[in-house]
């Protein structure tokens, strides 16, 4: 902390909350067993940010942001209505959109940046991601976003739990299922817009995936990975974006990732849950009984019945 | 109902020793051990769970192995490729494939047919023939995803015919098919039978074992019993391979 | 050739071969995993730049292949080890490709392999990077790449044709029959690989995507049979690059993104009028149904 000028801590701390917020819904996405269409989603929203953009024709985050939540939506109807409507499958219908709506994206971004001022729209760092060159009102937005999903998170729990584990019964016992998955859907778009900023349109996946499965690895209580997740999230937020700091115009999506995969193979290694070092010795612990059985049925052959 | 073939010294067509495989944590088959003797029709049942499936794709080295031995007619299972025909679950397969029932048929012979190479009249002919056999010769062309699930299950048998192997392993054919297919199906089975062949069939129906199968394997993680269907089908090895999923009214008389 | 001619022709030989490739990625339900090769074959371009010094196509076609069979091979280990297929395949490729980003900020700086231009490709530069081609003369680099690459990869689907076919539809028989589903697991993901990086130079990485998976599942739409399926997709491909084209000309955009809407347009199109699997067929048909029983 010493020597970070104001800035930077500001830029610390909305990444670190745009991390937390990642890793909460990162885990729902995870239990939905959605977690690529965030990846979908996030690409899709480019267009929507430049049309924000280019709308205006000037730079307003939240008219941007707007753009791109209404583009990201769109992609997800989309997604759904290719699947509802045709034989084509979940991923495929995933691809499609990720890449034909980054594709307009482009498109509008090649427009947007003949146009005079259009090297001041700062929406080439949308795609990598440039927290740097965040200004201090948009962190402010980002920050208050984020605080809202932790909100939304904290105040609705145990419908969410209930939801995520039996959206059946769940609806069965009157929790309306469309309302759950729109609220879900809701707060997917609204997580990857706050990120996309900060960690760029084709990395924003990594920050909703890999905390959230790397929680997996220490608990199995769902209250437990929420909040581990939320931590790894926050955690990997702050440490990428302080490294990304160091250098000059680094991006700063890519040490994020870095910084989450780092928790992950922590994780995978030596988390008690399903950790390597975990199962190696549970798999020595099989191995041993099976030859203490086997030193003991050998010794019963002679004459006496296995039990 | 017809008596156990004869099996004086004749050879075990299927050997199983030991055999101990898991499912995630799950010890799901535990020192399985049995034998199959030739022109046998068995029916494997066993409460869910309890590693039937699990049992055949461990057999055909699909699924982990974690001790024990299996031989077909005598050798490795890798040997003896083309005298085994597997008949996988129906659920496993993407119906919306861009194929028809012919085509289906034909991919049974793909492990006959070798690398680089085509099939031929000759495979597209004998194709032709095992969906006669299944009834299914007028669907040839017919994109498998306009089959009702009795028709699909009849192309996956045709599929199993064509390969024309000695033992043929099944995994739950009459699983949602309509009472015709069902009939179908076990009319087959047992005309393999007639010829010689060796039929295991991992099946979910109690109802129906006393009436089709001569043999039967009781599989709880392991072997609960093993032999001719009169002998072994009691009231007792059932409620041993059952334990408390039964009541008692749904237990077959024995 | 004229110059706009090198660019179609470039163009179509991506349409070509991501049509072929793409057709039967979408039947083995790997298109995601087409993205995340898509993303991690910058990691081994990047790398294969730092090795050698050189932008050469050679020696990019071995960084991406040998990135591509990395991923495949990174995915089904941390399958393997319990992970969601979907979530492996989202840690694996987010990770390489922010190293390959990493790498190009911090060691490649600003040369000749910035990172906007590997994503979005520049097809405009490929008619000025040539090679003597004796007999023909001067040949853009990307179209001998590509030439190759379409090829290699129509030849090795038709020869395994029967192999393919099995191994997409039912794979559980296949490797009962002893046919070898990883190795050509792992075969499909290297024709991937060099796939996208030939296409790279042309339409950028991320709309390569567009061009293995759009034009495949507009053809899916149209066909019953594999054989029609996997020409339509390179001939879809094909027309989205013509019809991308035409669009940037007029609009004064992005080629590339051109190419990939096109695509989706195409699709659009074959989504909802494909007189055998489109929508609109398909509500005609169910109305017709519902007007033969109550008649």
């Amino acid at each position: 902390m010493i020597g970070l000028s104001h800035n930077a801590l500001w830029v610390l701390a909305s990444m670190l909350m745009l991390g937390t917020a990642s890793g909460l819904v990162g885990c729902f996405a995870y239990w939905k067993r959605h977690s690529l269409m965030s990846d979908a989603l996030a690409h899709a929203a480019l267009p929507g940010v430049v049309a924000g953009y280019a709308i205006l024709g000037f730079k307003s985050l939240p008219v941007m942001l707007l753009g791109a939540a209404a583009s990201a939506l769109l992609g997800a109807l989309a997604v759904s209505w290719i699947r509802s409507g045709s034989r084509v499958k979940e991923d495929t219908a995933m691809g499609i959109i990720l890449s034909v709506f980054f594709g307009l994206g482009i498109m509008l971004l090649a427009i947007v940046n003949r146009l005079p001022g259009g090297g001041q729209s700062g929406l080439d760092s949308f795609i990598f991601g440039q927290a740097a060159a965040m200004v201090r009102q948009d962190m402010r937005t980002m920050a208050a976003a984020a605080a809202i999903v932790l909100l939304v998170v904290l105040v609705s729990y145990k419908e969410w739990k209930l939801h995520l584990f039996d959206p059946a019964f769940a609806s069965g016992l009157g929790l309306s299922g469309r309302l759950m998955d729109a609220a879900y859907l809701t707060l997917l778009v609204a997580v990857i817009v706050i990120g996309i900023q900060a960690v760029g349109v084709i990395l924003m996946a990594a920050l909703l995936i890999i905390p959230a499965v790397s929680a997996r690895y220490w608990t199995n209580a769902f209250g437990t990975m929420l909040a581990l997740s939320a931590g790894f999230g926050g955690g990997a937020g702050a440490v990428g974006a302080c490294v990304s700091t160091l250098g000059d115009g680094w991006p700063t999506g890519p040490f994020i990732v870095l910084a989450a995969a780092g928790t992950f193979l922590v994780s995978l290694l030596f988390g008690p849950r399903k950790g390597l070092l975990v199962r190696a010795m549970q798999r020595r612990e099989q191995m041993r009984k099976l030859q203490t059985r086997a030193i003991r049925s050998d010794k019963l052959t002679e004459g006496e019945a296995l039990p | 109902m017809e008596p156990a073939a004869n099996t004086n010294g004749r050879e075990p067509v299927l050997e199983v020793k030991g055999l101990h495989a898991a499912y995630r944590r799950n010890r799901v088959l535990e020192d399985v051990t049995f034998e199959v003797m030739p022109g046998t029709l068995t029916a494997i049942v066993g409460p869910n769970g309890a590693g039937k499936s699990t049992l055949l794709k461990t057999m055909l080295g699909l699924h982990p192995r974690l001790g024990g031995e299996v031989r077909f007619f005598g050798t490795s299972y890798r040997n003896a490729k083309l005298r085994v025909g597997y008949v996988p679950q129906r659920g496993s397969v993407d119906w919306d494939f861009p194929t028809d029932a012919l085509d289906v048929v034909l991919m049974g012979l793909y492990g006959r047919i070798g690398w680089f190479r085509r099939p031929g009249r000759r495979h597209r002919e004998q194709a032709l023939e095992a969906l006669a056999k299944m009834g299914m010769a007028d669907f040839a062309k017919r994109q498998i995803s306009e089959l009702s699930g009795g028709q699909q299950q009849r192309v996956f048998l045709a599929r199993a015919l064509v390969q024309d192997a000695d033992l043929y392993l099944l995994d739950e054919p009459l699983a949602g098919v309509d009472a015709a297919t069902e009939r179908a199906i076990m009319e087959m089975l047992k005309t393999l039978r007639a010829a010689g062949k060796t039929v295991m069939v991992v099946h979910h129906d109690l109802q129906t074992v006393e009436d089709d199968f001569d043999h039967v394997l009781l599989l709880n993680r392991t072997v609960i019993a093993h032999g001719p269907t009169g002998e072994v089908f009691t009231q007792e090895t059932i409620a041993r391979a059952y334990g408390g999923w039964l009541r008692r009214r749904e237990m077959v008389p024995g | 050739m004229s110059y706009e001619g090198w660019i179609l022709l470039t163009a179509s030989l991506v349409g070509l071969s991501c049509g072929l490739v793409g057709a039967l990625l979408i039947l083995r339900r790997m298109a995601m995993m087409a993205d995340a090769i898509s993303h991690t074959v910058l990691l081994g371009i990047v790398i294969a730049y730092l090795v050698t010094r050189e932008l050469s196509g050679v020696h990019m076609l071995i960084g991406a292949a040998a990135a591509g069979l990395l991923t495949a091979v990174l995915v089904q280990w941390l399958h393997a080890r319990g992970v969601r297929q979907e979530a492996s395949i989202g840690i694996v490729f987010t990770t390489l490709f922010a190293i390959g980003v990493i790498l190009i900020a911090t060691k490649v700086g600003n040369a000749h392999l910035d990172v906007q231009h590997a994503l979005m490709g520049e097809i405009t530069f490929i008619p000025w990077e040539t090679t003597p081609v004796p007999g023909l003369g001067e040949i853009p680099e990307a179209v001998l790449v590509l030439l190759t690459v379409l090829t290699v990869v129509a030849a090795l689907i038709l020869a395994l044709y029967k192999e393919w076919k099995i191994t997409s539809f039912d794979p559980a028989l296949a490797a009962a029959l002893g046919i070898p589903v990883t190795f050509l697991h792992y075969l499909f993901m290297t024709m991937i690989s060099v796939t996208a990086v030939a296409a790279f130079d042309a339409v950028g990485a991320i709309m390569v995507i567009a061009m293995l998976i759009t034009p495949a599942a507009a053809a899916y739409l149209w066909t019953d049979r594999l054989s029609v399926m996997l020409i339509l997709s390179g001939l879809f491909g094909v027309a989205s690059a013509f019809a991308g084209y035409g669009i940037a000309w007029l609009l004064d955009t992005s080629i590339s993104g051109s190419m990939a809407f096109a695509t989706g347009l195409l699709f659009l199109a074959s989504f909802l009028f494909s007189p055998r699997h489109g929508l609109a067929a398909r509500r005609l048909r169910a109305r017709a149904a519902v007007g033969r029983s109550e008649g």
